[in-house]
């Protein structure tokens, strides 16, 4: 169908007709679906590569071992009259472990271990009391002398360390040990059979094949070692807590504060201004920077102060989690103050305006009327900080967390290190166990931000939800 | 209260005195927790300023070797730090390439073509990526980045440590900053303009492209330069992945390719100051001070980064506003 060009579209040299109108819409339509898929396919990529790096944890976290024992556990649980088949090592009591520690070191070892750390604070195991008084009294008592006993998780590695002293030769990741099994085996069969000098000391039929969760209770629970079948990040947790406890006890009062103060009682003034463009400024000062700050002042200006020497503590250096701490403080110090602005920016003026009007004064109004309303956002804000504090690493290598510790943090002044710390030093090591243990060690800092990051959403829905 | 307290103006006096006491107080100790900040700030300006001082005091040093010539190497006493910097440009610029397009694209879909339902989906599993700590992304980086690179270029041509890897995954990290701030910036555009946009035969696409993302760009603008502000202070990702050897390089003696290589390692102004603290670092040593004279060079770099993007943001709120 063609209709005749009415005279006064003349001036266009051409007007398509329907059918060329319709091709040209059509490839108008089909450029726009193309586009619309490429955006799609963007979105996607960016969820893919967030997608991947979970995969990538929970794939070598879990998977089938290769593994050479010494010694049995199912032996040693034999040993003592109870049912291998329903009975673990782990379930053998604190008395148990020692003595099948006991039957299976010689007594020097026995004594080297006890002086590091006793088993019973009122009796000794493999040291003569005469003896132990001695040198106790000595110059340089060793640790065991005045520390507490060893506890249950700490003698269960021993005996894994000691007597049981696993092996692990070779580990495949989760889904090929899910996919197939027999491959991983036959795998581990082939190098023995061609290169056995890989292998000096075992045989192939030594080798047993069983599931391992390299993120497993006794992991949580085990101080590290130098050994990667029996270390444990429970130093590595209990330096974290002890970080998040010192950085919230400084962030959150000077942070709040601040913001109270930029919100509630500054005028604009050009100092006022100064003070909110420099948070501005700090929000964004790379994390490592904050680290170097904590170098200079806190480790080694405040040397007295971080390392406990004025209260009495020798303490070799600064280099403490209170330092530490102080040095997250400052780091997150800009995001708290940051969100408890947005928070007190929301509270509605009309509550401001009530309470002054009662005749009560700035403070008291903001103290019983603006901040009860404020305090889920601010908790919102304080929460994402803390999972900051949680991840950041940079800093805490440079006031010197230490890569390896076995005792744990007992106070703001002990050495520490973090998990964080531990994830960098095992994923830097060649060894394939100890990109396991990493990953198992990014799993469980994940699961630890995730339940802090679920504490903010369950805040911000009921802040939400509530009349006002 | 009786009564004739009420009554008493003596009484009135009282409180009212205290009250002011206590006011003054509580104001003077939130003025402290604000003062904190700056001292926050002096303090890395001095802290930082002082060490490079005795950095740039030793007679092994100066200042214009440091920021003129291309080798840095410690041991031999050479300290230009250009080859830092060319590692962290190199890292940065992969970053980019790989945030940008993708961050962009992914909230040109999220602003103009998804539904509600689909943003509200979608925003938050983005910023997942921005709550995940970087050392975990180093991990990755290494376990799953780098063996597909060398999957893909062949084990001989990809190093272990290599600046592709560090890149790509540094620009996953960065990819929600860059997408949220151009959300942001993509949603602020009034729905007037698209309107006429429509109005004229312009598609979708047209009105998207050519219409939306211009009145944006300022907005997008800053999101991108405040992604490449934390590229270039990205710390733990490039220490584990990119290696720690200074890629020292002299103009006229290795082809533009020797130095732009991205498929072997090359150590950054960060991954430097990591490694150097992490080993038993003594106090007063030029190791020591030389890290704080590259954080100063740090702190600069990112400052000058994140004062352009505020600026840009400042005159992008002048136009809508």
């Amino acid at each position: 169908m063609s209709v005749e060009a009415p005279e006064r579209l003349e001036i266009q040299e051409h007007f398509p007709t329907d059918a060329e109108y319709d091709k040209l819409l059509g490839k108008k339509n089909r450029k726009g679906l193309i586009a619309k898929m490429f955006f799609m396919a963007a979105l996607a990529t960016a969820v893919l590569a967030l997608a991947a790096l979970l995969y990538t944890i929970v794939n070598e976290s879990f998977g089938l071992v290769a593994q050479v024992n010494q010694n049995e556990p199912e032996d040693i649980v034999a040993s003592f009259g109870y049912d291998p088949s329903t009975t673990a090592l782990a379930d053998l009591s604190y008395d148990e472990l020692v003595e099948s520690l006991g039957g299976g070191i010689s007594t020097n070892v026995g004594r080297r271990l006890e002086r590091e750390q006793r088993f019973y604070a009122d009796k000794l195991v493999f040291e003569s009391d005469e003896l132990w008084a001695e040198i106790c009294s000595s110059d340089e008592p060793p640790a065991g002398c005045d520390s507490s006993p060893r506890d249950h998780a700490g003698v269960l590695q021993l005996v894994n360390e000691r007597i049981v002293q696993p092996d692990i030769i070779a580990a495949a990741n989760l889904v090929p040990s899910l996919l197939d099994p027999q491959a991983f085996e036959e795998d581990v069969e082939v190098t023995f059979a061609n290169t056995p000098e890989r292998f000096p000391d075992y045989t192939f039929d030594q080798v047993q094949f069983q599931w391992r969760a390299w993120l497993n209770p006794t992991f949580l629970v085990t101080p590290q070692s130098t050994a990667p079948e029996t270390t444990g990040i429970r130093t590595a947790i209990l330096g974290t807590l002890w970080l998040v406890i010192i950085t919230i006890t400084f962030a959150v009062p000077v942070g709040v504060g601040a913001a109270i103060y930029l919100e509630e009682f500054a005028r604009p003034s050009r100092f006022n201004d100064f003070v909110q463009t420099n948070i501005n400024n700090l929000a964004g000062v790379p994390s490592i920077i904050y680290g170097m700050l904590g170098l200079a002042i806190f480790v080694r200006a405040l040397e007295a102060l971080t390392s406990g020497a004025i209260f009495g503590i020798e303490q070799a250096n600064g280099r403490t989690v209170l330092s530490a701490g102080l040095t997250m403080g400052l780091l997150t110090l800009p995001v708290v103050i940051i969100s408890s602005q947005e928070a007190l920016r929301a509270v509605p003026n009309s509550l401001r305006q009530a309470g002054l009007g009662v005749g009560a004064t700035k403070w008291q109004t903001v103290r019983s009327q603006v901040l009860p309303v404020a305090i889920p956002g601010i908790l919102t804000g304080v929460i994402l900080a803390l999972a900051r504090a949680i991840g950041e690493t940079a800093p805490l290598i440079l006031v010197g967390a230490a890569s390896f510790i076995t005792a744990d943090p007992t106070g703001p002044f002990s050495k520490f290190t973090a998990l964080p710390i531990q994830i960098f030093q095992w994923t830097a090591l060649p060894q394939f166990e100890w990109q396991h243990l990493a990953a198992a060690a990014s799993l469980t800092l994940l699961i630890l931000l995730l339940i802090l990051n679920a504490g903010a959403v369950i805040l911000r829905n009921r802040y939400s939800r509530r009349p006002q | 209260m009786t009564d004739q307290a009420l009554h008493d103006p003596g009484m009135g006096q009282k409180l009212r005195s205290s009250r002011n006491v206590t006011e003054r107080i509580i104001l003077v100790t939130l003025l402290v927790c604000g003062a904190i900040s700056i001292a926050t700030t002096l303090g890395i300006l001095w802290t930082l300023g002082t060490e490079s001082l005795l950095f740039f005091r030793d007679p092994e040093v100066t200042i214009t070797d440091f920021f003129l010539t291309t080798a840095w190497s410690p041991q031999a006493g050479s300290f230009g730090i250009w080859p830092l910097i060319l590692g962290t440009l190199l890292i940065t610029v992969i970053a980019l390439l790989v945030a940008i397009p993708i961050g962009l694209c992914a909230a040109i879909y999220l602003s103009e073509y998804a539904s509600p339902r689909v943003r509200g989906f979608f925003k938050p599993v983005l910023e997942i990526l921005v709550g995940i700590p970087t050392v975990v992304f180093g991990f990755f980086a290494i376990t799953f980045m780098t063996p597909i690179l060398r999957g893909i270029f062949g084990n001989d041509v990809v190093g272990f440590f290599n600046v592709l890897s560090a890149g790509i995954v540094v620009g996953i990290l960065i990819i929600p900053l860059v997408s949220s701030l151009s959300e942001d910036a993509l949603s602020a555009v009034p729905d007037s303009l698209r309107q006429a946009a429509y109005a004229m035969g312009a598609s979708k696409l047209e009105t998207s492209l050519r219409v939306v993302v211009p009145a944006a760009l300022s907005g997008i603008a800053a999101g991108v330069v405040i992604a490449m502000s934390r590229a270039v202070g990205e710390t733990m990702v490039v220490t584990l992945a990119a290696g720690a050897s200074p890629r020292n390089f002299m103009f006229g003696q290795e082809s533009l390719w020797d130095i732009v290589n991205p498929f072997v390692g090359a150590q950054t102004m960060t991954g430097y100051i990591v490694i150097t603290a992490s080993g038993d670092l003594s106090y007063n040593t030029i190791d020591y001070n030389s890290i704080f004279a590259i954080g100063l060079t740090l702190f600069f770099m990112t400052l000058g980064l994140n004062s352009l993007s505020r600026r840009i943001v400042k005159r992008y709120r002048q136009e809508y506003e």
